[in-house]
């Protein structure tokens, strides 16, 4: 107990550092950030509307994937199947086969790991209409290993009959909604939740199932991105234009059925360096998608990745994680400086 | 329910009998298979398809039938011998049994075999599966039933259970559910591999309607099929099958048990005699 006649003094460095830390669903979005409230939320909701087959489904997850304005529209359409995903896999190709076109929803992590097998036989072996939108997609919580999807892309790939995407922003989310129900079969997006950035309305871009975008032509580096990662990327891409660096930006939000031929196009221009970046681990997901595409080609380039390391992933603040992966703007500016050095 | 266009002069102990026969003439023409199984199924398919569901033969996705989903895939060959004998199989395709380009391939296939309504090999996916169907019947306001045939082994499959709770929980009343029970897995017994028994106990205290009976007691099955049809709970009903694999054949029902049970060449036509030397009209 301290003697009321002494002063004590409060010294900067016996102070507790304030630590950083991240909610498990955090934003992702910058400060400052033009975001949208619950894209994919209200964008089923307004498909819902034109297509009365269309139902919702989830695995304890409603609120945590935007679906719980979906089943505020609807309540008939909605089916909470609680916190089993083979069940939910299950069921949804129950459904399908019955008319139904039913948009699934859980975290990436559990979609993919715990629920392959019945995505696999009951789903894609069957072609059925059944679109898997799952959120948490690479790093985008700071909840550890359990949470963060950082191998879901390379899984769905591998999967016969499935289409995959990962978007970017609020703008790719409510464009794909509509466009993956008019695809007739099986669909597995990535999903960003709650206040999503909207970063592609600067430029003149619309989503197209299976079609890679080239937001922004450059000399030097040519950055082939899909999700976040692309919002990265343009960021990196101006920053880098002051040093005089041109970063051209193709943004491949469909990575299976992957457009080869503008991915081609784009790699053969002469003289630049290409860097894949990917919110997931280098094994298997765009990156050697990419990379096959060129060596099927017999197109040789210099060709770096920007992606996860084949790890078990840190828990802790988004913005460390990022930094410390080297898929934060400020770290992959710098990779790209020292790569073409 | 009588089947609108069965043959009615033909019993039911006849189609068992007829089903046991085409599942021979299929592990004959492959030299194995799981006969074992589809002998002691065979009381339950000929109740199944010759007196409780609802279909067309030569439309086996009119939307008016009951749905049959085969959760063992590896039942594909009782299966395929009940469906050749209703005619939704067409009689010529027996002998592409498990060939190169057969539509009959071991395990069951939904992408192209008619009838086949779901690819179960992985096992333990059909009452997840079914629960699908029955929330999908019932948004259409259907009063179709959907049957789902898994077996004891099954039972080890968190999948199943999930199944269980989740049809009890939406009051699925539409689904009717048979469970093989003939002891007898890929490893050894299945009360051995992991103990499941009292399952009827079980299925109650997960709130379905629950039955059991002596799988190759032909009327008791259908008895109790017509018991899960008529039953008026807002519940799923369960019928468990006690059975005897080999069942029909005494020679192979004595042969020691075996999840793969072993039939040599010439064996074949002694089992079709045996199973002939049994037959009751």
């Amino acid at each position: 107990m301290s003697n009321p006649n002494t002063t004590v003094a409060t010294h900067a460095t016996s102070a507790k550092p304030k630590l950083k830390t991240s909610a498990m669903i955090a934003s992702i979005a910058g400060e400052g950030q033009a975001t949208r409230s619950a894209p994919f939320g209200h964008a089923l909701v307004e498909l819902g509307r034109q297509k009365q087959n269309v139902i919702g489904m989830t695995a304890d997850l409603g609120k945590y994937t935007d679906l719980h304005l979906f089943a505020k529209a609807f309540p008939e359409r909605y089916y909470q199947m609680g916190m089993a995903e083979q069940l939910l896999m299950g069921a949804a190709a129950g459904l399908a086969h019955e008319g139904a076109q039913p948009f699934v929803t859980t975290y990436a992590v559990f979609a993919t790991r715990r629920a392959y097998d019945f995505m696999h036989q009951a789903i894609a072996e069957d072609n059925l209409d059944v679109k898997i939108v799952c959120a948490l997609p690479g790093l985008t919580t700071g909840y550890g290993p359990s949470h963060q999807a950082a191998e879901d892309l390379a899984l769905m790939r591998a999967m016969p009959n499935m289409t995959v995407i990962d978007p970017c922003d609020a703008i790719d989310i409510e464009q794909m909604v509509p466009a993956i129900a008019a695809h007739n079969g099986p669909v597995y997006a990535r999903l960003l939740r709650g206040n999503v950035p909207v970063v592609l309305d600067e430029y003149d871009y619309k989503f197209e199932l299976g079609k890679a975008k080239l937001l922004r032509d450059g000399a030097e580096v040519l950055v082939i991105s899909s999700g976040i990662m692309t919002m990265r990327a343009l960021e990196v891409a101006k920053t880098l234009e002051k040093d005089r660096i041109g970063v051209a930006v193709l943004h491949v939000p469909t990575i299976k059925p992957l457009d080869t031929e503008t991915i081609l196009r784009e790699a053969k221009r002469q003289g630049r360096l290409v860097v894949v970046a990917e919110n997931h681990t280098v094994i298997g997901g765009l990156g050697e998608a990419v990379a096959t595409t060129l060596m099927r080609a017999g197109t040789s380039v210099p060709f770096r990745q920007v992606g996860l390391p084949d790890a078990f992933l840190d828990a802790g603040a988004l913005p460390t994680l990022h930094d410390r992966y080297g898929i934060s703007t400020d770290v992959m500016a710098e990779s790209i400086r020292q790569w073409i050095k | 329910m009588q089947h609108p266009t069965t043959d009615q002069a033909v019993s039911l102990r006849e189609r068992a009998y007829r089903i046991r026969r085409n599942a021979l003439l299929m592990g004959e023409v492959q030299g194995q298979g799981y006969i074992g199984q589809a002998l002691d199924i065979a009381d339950v398919l000929a109740v199944a398809y010759f007196d409780a569901m609802r279909y067309r033969p030569e439309d086996p996705e009119w939307e008016g039938r009951d749905r049959f989903l085969l959760s063992n895939g590896h039942y594909a060959i009782a299966l395929y011998a009940a469906l050749l004998e209703a005619g939704i199989l067409p009689a010529e395709e027996l002998e592409t049994y498990g060939s190169d380009d057969s539509r009959l391939p071991m395990s069951g296939m939904a992408s192209y075999t008619p009838g086949m309504e779901m690819s179960g090999g992985s096992l333990g996916h059909g009452l997840t599966i079914a629960v699908g169907r029955c929330l999908g019947l019932k948004r259409k306001g259907s009063d179709n039933f959907v049957y789902t045939l898994f077996s004891d082994g099954e039972l080890d499959e968190g999948a199943i259970w999930e199944g269980i709770l989740s049809a009890a929980h939406w009051k699925l009343d539409n689904l009717i559910a048979v469970v093989d029970v003939n002891n007898q897995q890929a490893d050894g017994p299945s009360t051995q591999i992991m103990a499941f028994e009292p399952l009827a106990p079980k299925l109650e205290a997960f709130g379905w309607f629950t039955q059991r009976v002596d799988g190759n007691d032909i009327d008791a099955v259908a008895v109790a099929f017509r018991a899960a049809r008529e039953h008026r709970g807002a519940q799923p009903r369960m019928i468990i099958c006690d059975t005897r694999m080999g069942c029909g054949v005494p020679f192979l029902e004595q042969r020691e048990k075996n999840h793969f049970i072993r039939v040599d060449a010439d064996e074949w036509q002694l089992a079709l005699q045996a199973l002939e030397a049994g037959r009751q009209a």
